[in-house]
């Protein structure tokens, strides 16, 4: 539940590395661990709104009023964010209509929009419509001396991408599918590779970077694709920076990781919940086979376990504020002392919530 | 005198015989309600109460008691006035909601800006629009120096004259609000009394429907030997605010800058309509509580109209065509962004409204099923 002004706390990096407080100040100067002071600033986060065309003029309200409400409720923040990136697959099936529908949507966001492209962006026209909209797939920017990297890590081989299909439509089903024996891993790619190396040569190891990717530079579960097949080579070539941040969509949960200097933090869908996968628990499951779909926590609020994110670089380090509707709100920041992100209201093991024994 | 009738007949019917009684403990339907460790009732405090909730001597020109929008003729409300007509004949914003069984809320007022009966009771009497007292001095003035006040406080509380406060005002109100409890309605006979009989073919169909397709009950809560029919929540069911959306993210910096300054939530949501339809984000300023508010009991529904925080929806035939249509009205541009995640499109037939709509018009207690309120509730 996001409060209307929001965090602009001036937080000493390092003496609480997690900003947790809502004090309400103006924009100051923040001094950082390293690499001086710069100018305070939060931006604004919104992932995964897979807006699905029925037909004619119709769309599943369900995705619809998810994105409307991180828009609406993005706006009204206060001062306004500097920035907002969208995380990728603002479609479901890449269909023009759908990007079409969600670009309207996401026009009525007061700041700057950059764009991240997601796989459902992706394999029907291969990212064509959405460029000629967003721009190209992937870029850097430098905001207030902090710099960001957008990636497009939803790439496979061109095997797969050009001689597999009979048809575009047929390609785009294929990636949408989950354990689908007929996908196909992601990747950065050598191209984008080589031109990150590039961009980068020019910023200085203290810079604080943020790296914006659909799927996790990371290797979490192959056959949902929570995947880079590449991560260790993009990882890499992050390795000599001081403060380096991945912020990737695509799994619809929080999640959070710390490899090296590199901090990962997920951020949440406008659409649906993911649960992890099931086959990922590497351990026999007891539960019982669900036979009806049910894809949230609490199938009554089809908002449950779906929102966004306002995320701030106050301690040097990226902290994530989950706005989660229906439900408490989260924040997921770097902690100094354990080297990792942590969330603040779930690292205690006394402090969770009991799983349910009763029915 | 036709009004003491009916309040004798009340408390008959609830069980006000015996002075070890002070509210009755089967109700069919509903438990006995919740009595705060430190105001426990007693037969004498809830005549005090009763008296208080009844004096018109406690608003600033004379006119208005609580009981002139919580009327005992009318369930406990204003209907069939949308909103409520305070001190000099000013209207305020929200729709006077029924006293009968407030005594299981959460939180009290529309946006549970109060946490208790007794917190709630202190407010309509400083509201410009509603009672219209600059303080409570006036209301303390007149219990300390009226010989029977003075006898019945010390009686109640063992304090009278200067020793009189708010807190036993309050209090006194409170117990009296505790005793307007009520289940009996036909529904509770059928449901939790197992006579086959008490409702209509209809009502049941309503209640399969209720309880199913129509995804009410998922806030308007029925348990195993109880139905309170509601979760005491807040959610924005799409009213008021569907109508006000381009004017939320103005509305809503003003009002937190307001508040921030110091201005009272009270005074600024009764004065100002479209601040009124902010609803619970007034108190919280969460941004999941934009538009949203409370839960309503559902009892007596047939004989509380009109419905909603702003008596916006006339029948229950148009609320439930509200829900149907996603939480949305005609006059309505569009549902608004902030809405319930529990609100979307049920599908019911123009059948299934009207069974849906027997149910709801079961609910209603014996007591009340004759209340003055006709006009503005039978669709």
């Amino acid at each position: 539940m996001s409060k209307l002004i929001t965090r602009r706390s001036v937080m000493a990096a390092g003496a609480a590395g997690v900003a947790g407080t809502l004090t309400t100040l103006p924009i100051s100067m923040v001094r950082l661990a390293f690499a001086g002071e710069r100018e305070d600033f939060s931006f604004t986060y919104i992932s995964d709104a897979h807006i699905q065309h029925i037909k004619g003029a119709s769309f599943v309200r369900n995705w619809d009023m998810g994105l409307k409400r991180a828009v609406a409720e993005a706006n009204l923040i206060q001062p306004e964010s500097d920035f907002v990136m969208f995380g990728g697959d603002l479609a479901q099936l890449g269909k023009r209509e759908e990007i079409d529908h969600g670009a309207e949507m996401l026009a009525q966001l007061k700041p700057k929009l950059h764009c991240v492209m997601g796989e459902h962006d992706y394999y029907l026209d291969l990212g064509e419509y959405w460029g000629k909209l967003y721009g190209d797939h992937w870029y850097s920017f430098d905001h207030k001396g902090v710099h960001f990297v957008v990636l497009n890590s939803i790439i496979v081989s061109d095997d797969w991408t050009y001689h597999r299909w009979p048809t575009p439509e047929r390609r785009m089903l294929e990636m949408a599918g989950l354990d689908n024996p007929n996908g196909s891993p992601f990747m950065v790619g050598e191209k984008q590779r080589a031109w990150l190396k590039e961009d980068l040569s020019k910023i200085s190891h203290e810079t604080p970077l943020v790296v914006f990717s659909h799927s996790p530079l990371q290797k979490i579960y192959k056959g949902w694709n929570f995947w880079t097949d590449d991560a260790e080579d993009v990882q890499a070539l992050l390795a000599p920076y001081r403060s380096v941040n991945v912020i990737y969509g695509h799994v619809h949960q929080i999640q959070y990781n710390q490899i090296g200097n590199i901090s990962f933090n997920s951020v949440m869908a406008t659409a649906w919940p993911w649960p992890y996968p099931q086959s990922y628990a590497q351990a026999e499951s007891q539960l019982p086979v669900l036979t009806v779909p049910m894809n949230r926590g609490d199938p009554f609020f089809e908002r449950d376990a779906t929102g966004w994110q306002l995320i701030d670089l106050h301690s040097g380090r990226v902290t994530a504020h989950y706005q989660l509707w229906d439900n408490e709100p989260r924040t997921v920041g770097f902690d100094p002392t354990k080297g990792a992100p942590v969330d603040l209201a779930y690292q205690e093991p006394s402090r969770r919530r009991p799983p349910q024994s009763h029915y | 005198m036709k009004r003491k009738g009916a309040r004798t007949l009340l408390l008959a019917a609830l069980g006000f015989v015996t002075a070890s009684t002070f509210v009755r403990a089967d109700s069919l339907g509903l438990p006995p309600p919740p009595v705060p460790a430190d105001n426990p009732q007693s037969d004498e405090k809830i005549a005090l109460g009763q008296k208080l909730f009844h004096d018109k001597r406690f608003s600033g020109d004379g006119t208005v008691s609580c009981s002139t929008c919580h009327d005992d003729q009318k369930a406990f409300t204003d209907s069939p006035r949308k909103t409520s007509r305070g001190i000099g004949g000013q209207f305020g914003t929200r729709n006077a909601p029924t006293v009968v069984n407030a005594a299981y809320f959460d939180s009290f007022f529309w946006d549970g800006r109060a946490s208790s009966l007794e917190d709630q009771s202190q407010f309509p009497f400083l509201n410009p629009i509603e009672m219209g007292l600059p303080t409570h001095e006036p209301i303390l003035k007149i219990v300390r120096e009226d010989p029977a006040y003075n006898a019945a406080f010390i009686k109640v509380f063992g304090t009278g004259g200067s020793s009189i406060t708010m807190e036993h005002v309050k209090k006194a109100i409170a117990a009296f609000e505790r005793t307007l409890v009520s289940g009996d309605s036909p529904f509770d006979r059928w449901y939790f009394g197992h006579d086959n009989q008490a409702i209509s073919a209809d009502a049941k169909r309503g209640f399969e429907i209720f309880l199913g397709q129509g995804r009410c009950v998922s806030c308007h809560t029925v348990e195993q030997d109880r139905a309170l029919f509601t979760d005491n929540r807040f959610h924005n069911i799409g009213v008021g605010i569907n109508k006000i959306q381009p004017d939320v993210p103005r509305l809503a910096a003003e009002f937190q800058k307001a508040k921030a300054s110091g201005a009272s939530v009270d005074k600024t949501v009764l004065a100002d309509p479209k601040v009124s339809d902010l609803g619970r984000f007034a108190v919280t300023t969460h941004f999941d509580e934009i538009g949203a508010f409370k839960t309503s009991t559902l009892r007596n529904i047939g004989v509380t109209g009109p419905y909603m925080h702003d008596g916006s929806l006339k029948t229950l035939r148009d609320v439930v065509k509200h829900y149907n249509d996603g939480g949305k009205s005609a006059g309505d541009p569009s549902v608004n962004p902030y809405l319930s995640g529990g609100i979307r499109p049920l599908n019911l037939t123009e059948q299934q409204i009207s069974e849906l709509v027997a149910f709801l018009e079961a609910l209603t207690s014996p007591q009340y099923v004759n209340a003055k309120t006709k006009d503005g509730a039978t669709p």
